[in-house]
């Protein structure tokens, strides 16, 4: 290794979170250095000569040109190993909840703390035995972290040779569990550090054909985004993308879920830490925080480490994923990352490109989305992983037309576009159905079709044609009144605001509407289309639509969305039925 | 290191001054700044290096030269001593007594910036705050440790709000110890005049600490002034188990001076002038409100900024929506029709409600009754709009019912008196009374079980 590098500067110049560092000869860019007597982490960003420029992640005030700085010699890393499942970090994977225990309720500067807990003891059941050939990703052992979740330990990248050692037992994630000789001699144990601008490699991409399932109506059935998907959810102030984020980290049928709380609110993080032990997860049965892992660097925390907090995050979930699990990464705001970028541009008096954002914001926005996907992992399993990034952006003024949001467009598939007059109206989630897209819709198409029903598609294509046609009758009635409108068009109205209010409306704080299983939002859309069928029927036969505009199963229909999800098979199928009896009897 | 005095200005620029052969002094360190004339003035370290520094000036610039002006770096960043007598006591922008009174002879000193919380400390906010406003208390809950904006323009009753705010929140059920720390920033005497007689009247004052920088203060000031309240508020709430509600006013005239600041460094400018790192500036500000695991007191903040144009997209109310937990929207065109307080419900915000409403904290209905007469109150809104294009004969029955509610909904419900504190129950009672006007079937975002027990009493049929 290079650790042997380590030399010492001195501090030259200190303007806010940038500092340049003089003497630092050997420095490489991203290299990580501890700055002036409070040893406060920074990173290399620029080199010129022997000077090094460098983004402290902590407060700078105090600082004094002529303190030294120690470079590390080591770019920015994470400790990946047991103990992450449930833990709270900040943007450079520092357990807030041991900082709180050491520092107190306000977080001090200059403070060390292992990320992972380095006096537990895991146990450790070896999957390879003495003498087996093993290469990089196969995987060596498992550890029980949590009840409902098997931790891999896999061989480490570069590694190829014969296992000379392997044990089973209990061990710390300092101790050495296996040793694999082949030309070199490895040494692995159950933690290991990794690079968080590098991504981790893998054999294989693979194309998204399965569906990220999350519960909500409008997502899943409309614009559904797939595991290794990306989409993002832009909006303005107001308009619910925390709650849609967080509704996505509760019920994405992910088997990890890493939680990015990016230049965000401190009760927001507080919330998703006191709710989400007390969620249970409708798969697993076990609480929520068994599956998540919290990347939280409020608004109010240092500028730098919210730039990193992006890739700490990422990097967490690429580890998850090569295990072979699915993993959903939640970015909450990722304009707060451009900003944070901005921001640093700024002081390096670096030419701005659009509206003060750095030139490379486009190239750095695709480089993170490109780190999700569905993978083969390395090692000879050949198993299949995914991560799926779902970044929420946050417009100025709510327009779209800003560089974060027009570059994340770009290279995400799926665009979720908040509405502000929708959530005006209490229209939640405010997801606009006719301005937001998925391009996976063809791709999983397939998976639909076999796995919840064959009309599945046909049904969905029928209700958004209905609800573009509806946007066309209201420009009419904004003109003319609705009254002017033929029979059938009404109909058209009062289907598309049963679409609207009773299928797309979702409470995220409601005990059952919370989550929709995918079967029953299929029953629940399949219901209003019949009865849409129905009325169009009676309509051409020229029955008068004020006949049936308040039959009893409206209101049935309006209450579908409270129908538990046990019962849901049953309670719609009997609402169905009623469409039928009902139509039938007017005559 | 002794302190040493400096004599080496070499330039001044708007409220920044340049300075040679110091030794090495710290960033942020706090600076003392004699004129030529004798007059004192402070200033902090915004950028340092070897011999260098720029120190932005907090008082007045008139006066200072190159060559007599002299420099002494004080070997801290900015402290504020504070200490339970400050209750009732005035204050500068800089924290010096205002009031003639005797200097303050601190407890603690502390750091100004103080630190962020971590958020594994923080304890989720769940006191219901009673406002005694029902455009806030059903439709827009306040929450104890929660921060609140007002969102406002010139000429509007924002400060008629926030007084009222202060005079009447209490937590239901409880007695505790209360304070009221105001900052104001760049607002007038008179202003500020309003604010102190009013808390003089209702006996607040003796509970409150007041920092004003007032309009004719240097801008730069205006920086410090907010900080100060917020260590003042922290230490109360966190050292002395009080219940601190922070007033700043007008945070537009804090962004001003920021950009101010900016500019005059020759800052690479954001949007609209404004610098880049506005919303890290703001966050550092709004964040240090809440609740703490383990500490009895909270800190709950209302900040009024005044929208230059009214224009909510505008980069200050803008980047304050974002950090802020929710915003209280103040709107012209209520306030023309008479309507007191002129809240235009519908951009309106409060991201804690939840936590704060329900059974056992105001009542099992609350969050359906709201969201039935935010759903209602758009309803009608828009109808409104339509029925000026086609006029009203061509709105269906529903729908002109819908277009009595909003108005009812604006003379019964969202005005009130200034003086008038509405109970809870009055409020829901007042909303169920309204939405009786529309069919029962309509009422789609109400539990049937709630519309039985507590909305069937007001309809007729």
């Amino acid at each position: 290794m290079f650790v042997e590098v380590c030399k010492m500067g001195v501090l030259e110049r200190i303007t806010g979170p940038v500092v340049v560092g003089d003497k630092m000869r050997g420095a490489r860019m991203y290299d990580v250095v501890r700055v002036g007597t409070e040893r406060l982490v920074g990173e290399v960003i620029r080199l010129k000569g022997d000077k090094a420029i460098i983004q402290v992640y902590e407060d700078t005030s105090g600082l004094r040109p002529g303190e030294e700085v120690e470079n590390t010699g080591m770019p920015l890393s994470v400790e990946l190993g047991p103990g992450m499942l449930k833990a709270i970090y900040d943007g450079v994977q520092r357990p807030l909840e041991i900082m709180h225990s050491t520092s107190g309720n306000f977080i001090r500067r200059g403070i060390e703390a292992s990320a992972l807990d380095r006096k537990k003891k895991w146990e450790f059941k070896p999957a390879v035995k003495k003498g087996q050939e093993v290469g990089p990703g196969d995987v060596l052992g498992t550890v029980k972290e949590t009840a409902a979740f098997e931790h891999r330990i896999m061989a480490p990248f570069g590694t190829e040779g014969k296992v000379t050692h392997i044990e089973e037992g209990k061990f710390t994630i300092d101790e050495i569990v296996c040793t694999i000789s082949g030309k070199k001699k490895h040494d692995v144990k159950l933690a290991h550090k990794w690079n968080v601008r590098k991504p981790r490699p893998v054999a294989e991409k693979l194309f998204p054909e399965i569906p990220l399932v999350t519960g909500q109506r409008i997502l899943d059935t409309f614009y559904p985004i797939a595991k290794g998907g990306t989409a993002c959810i832009p909006g303005p102030f107001g308009s619910g993308k925390t709650v849609t984020q967080q509704s996505l980290a509760k019920w994405s049928d992910a088997k990890v879920v890493v939680y990015v709380g990016c230049g965000e609110r401190g009760n927001e993080m507080c919330e998703v830490l006191t709710e989400f032990p007390e969620l249970v997860d409708p798969r697993s049965g076990k609480p929520l925080m068994e599956r998540t892992v919290l990347i939280a660097n409020t608004s109010n925390m240092p500028v730098a480490a919210r730039e990193a907090s992006v890739y700490t995050g990422m990097t967490i979930a690429e580890y998850f994923r090569d295990m072979g699990y699915d993993v959903a990464l939640m970015a909450d705001s990722t304009s707060r990352w451009a900003e944070a970028m901005r921001e640093i541009g700024g002081r390096l008096e670096e030419m701005p490109g659009e509206e003060g954002y750095p030139a490379y914001l486009g190239r750095r926005l695709a480089e993170f989305y490109e780190r999700a996907g569905r993978v083969v992992c390395l090692g000879s399993d050949k198993r299949n992983g995914s991560v799926s990034v779902i970044g929420a952006v946050s417009p100025p003024g709510g327009d779209i037309s800003e560089p974060v949001s027009q570059n994340t467009l770009r290279v995400t598939k799926v665009f979720w576009a908040l509405d502000a007059s929708l959530a005006h109206r209490r229209h939640f989630p405010a997801i606009h159905w006719l301005r937001s897209y998925s391009l996976y819709n063809a791709s999983l198409a397939n998976w639909f079709t076999n796995n919840i029903g064959s009309d599945y598609m046909e049904l969905r294509e029928r209700a958004l044609a209905l609800l573009q046609k509806e946007a066309e009758l209201q420009e009419i009635v904004q003109l003319v009144g609705p009254d002017a409108l033929p029979e059938k068009e009404r109909a058209v109205l009062l289907v598309s605001r049963m679409i609207r209010e009773d299928f797309l409306q979702q409470s995220a704080y409601h005990e059952v509407d919370g989550f929709a299983s995918m079967k029953k939002q299929y029953l629940m859309l399949k219901t209003i289309l019949k009865f849409h069928e129905r009325m169009s029927m009676a309509v051409d036969s020229g029955i008068q639509l004020k006949r049936f505009s308040d039959l009893p199963v409206i209101h049935e229909i309006a209450r579908m969305k409270e129908i538990k999800e046990e019962d849901s098979e049953k309670g719609i199928g009997s609402i169905m039925k009623n469409v039928d009896e009902q139509f039938n009897a007017i005559k | 290191m002794g302190i040493k005095e400096y004599k080496t200005v070499t330039e001044v620029a708007g409220p920044l001054l340049f300075v040679e052969n110091v030794g090495n002094v710290a960033y942020n360190e706090l600076v003392e700044i004699t004129l030529p004339s004798g007059e004192k003035t402070k200033g902090q370290v915004l950028d340092t290096s070897k011999g260098k520094a720029v120190i932005q000036i907090f008082g007045a610039t008139a006066g200072l030269d190159a060559h007599e002006t002299s420099v002494r770096f004080l070997g801290e960043t900015i402290k504020l001593g504070v200490s339970e007598e400050m209750l009732g006591r005035v204050f500068t922008g800089l924290g010096e007594p205002r009031d003639n009174g005797p200097p303050i002879v601190g407890e603690q000193r502390l750091d100004v910036n103080g630190g962020s919380i971590n958020p594994y400390s923080r304890q989720k906010p769940s006191d219901f705050v009673q406002t005694g406003i029902s455009a806030i208390d059903c439709m827009n809950t306040l929450v104890r440790g929660q921060k609140l904006p007002i969102f406002s323009g010139s000429g509007l009753p924002h400060n008629d709000i926030a007084v009222q705010i202060a005079r009447q929140a209490k937590v239901l059920g409880s007695s505790e110890n209360f304070a009221v720390v105001f900052a104001a920033m760049g607002i007038t005497h008179e202003e500020a005049g309003f604010f102190m007689r009013d808390f003089e009247k209702t006996g607040a004052l003796g509970r409150a600490v007041l920092f004003l920088n007032l309009a004719n203060d240097p801008s730069v000031e205006r920086l410090i002034t907010p900080r100060m309240a917020l260590t003042t508020a922290e230490y109360l709430a966190f050292e002395k188990d009080m219940h601190v509600l922070v007033i700043l006013t007008d945070m537009t005239n804090y962004c001003e001076a920021l950009r101010e600041v900016a500019s005059a460094r020759e800052e690479i400018p954001g949007r609209r002038g404004y610098p880049g790192y506005m919303y890290t500036d703001l966050a550092s500000i709004y964040e240090r409100a809440g609740c703490i695991k383990g500490k009895k007191g909270t800190i709950t903040q209302f900040s009024i900024l005044s929208m230059p144009g009214d224009d909510i997209t505008h980069p200050i109310p803008d980047l304050t929506g974002y950090i802020t937990e929710g915003q209280i929207v103040v709107s012209r065109e209520l306030h023309r029709k008479g309507i007191y307080p002129p809240i235009d419900v519908l951009p309106c915000l409060s991201r804690l409600m939840n936590l704060g409403i329900g059974k056992g904290k105001t009542r099992e209905d609350h969050r359906g009754v709201a969201d039935q007469l935010y759903a209602a109150y758009a309803e009608g809104r828009d109808l409104r709009a339509l029925s000026a294009v086609v006029g009203e004969e061509a709105l269906t029955p529903t729908d002109k019912k819908y277009l009595k509610f909003a108005d009812s909904f604006e003379k019964e419900f969202i005005a009130q008196g200034k003086y008038e504190d509405r109970s809870i129950e009055t409020t829901l009672e007042t909303g169920w009374r309204l939405l009786s006007a529309l069919p029962e079937t309509e009422l789609k975002r109400i539990k049937k079980e709630f519309i039985e027990k507590y909305g069937k009493k007001y309809r007729k049929e």
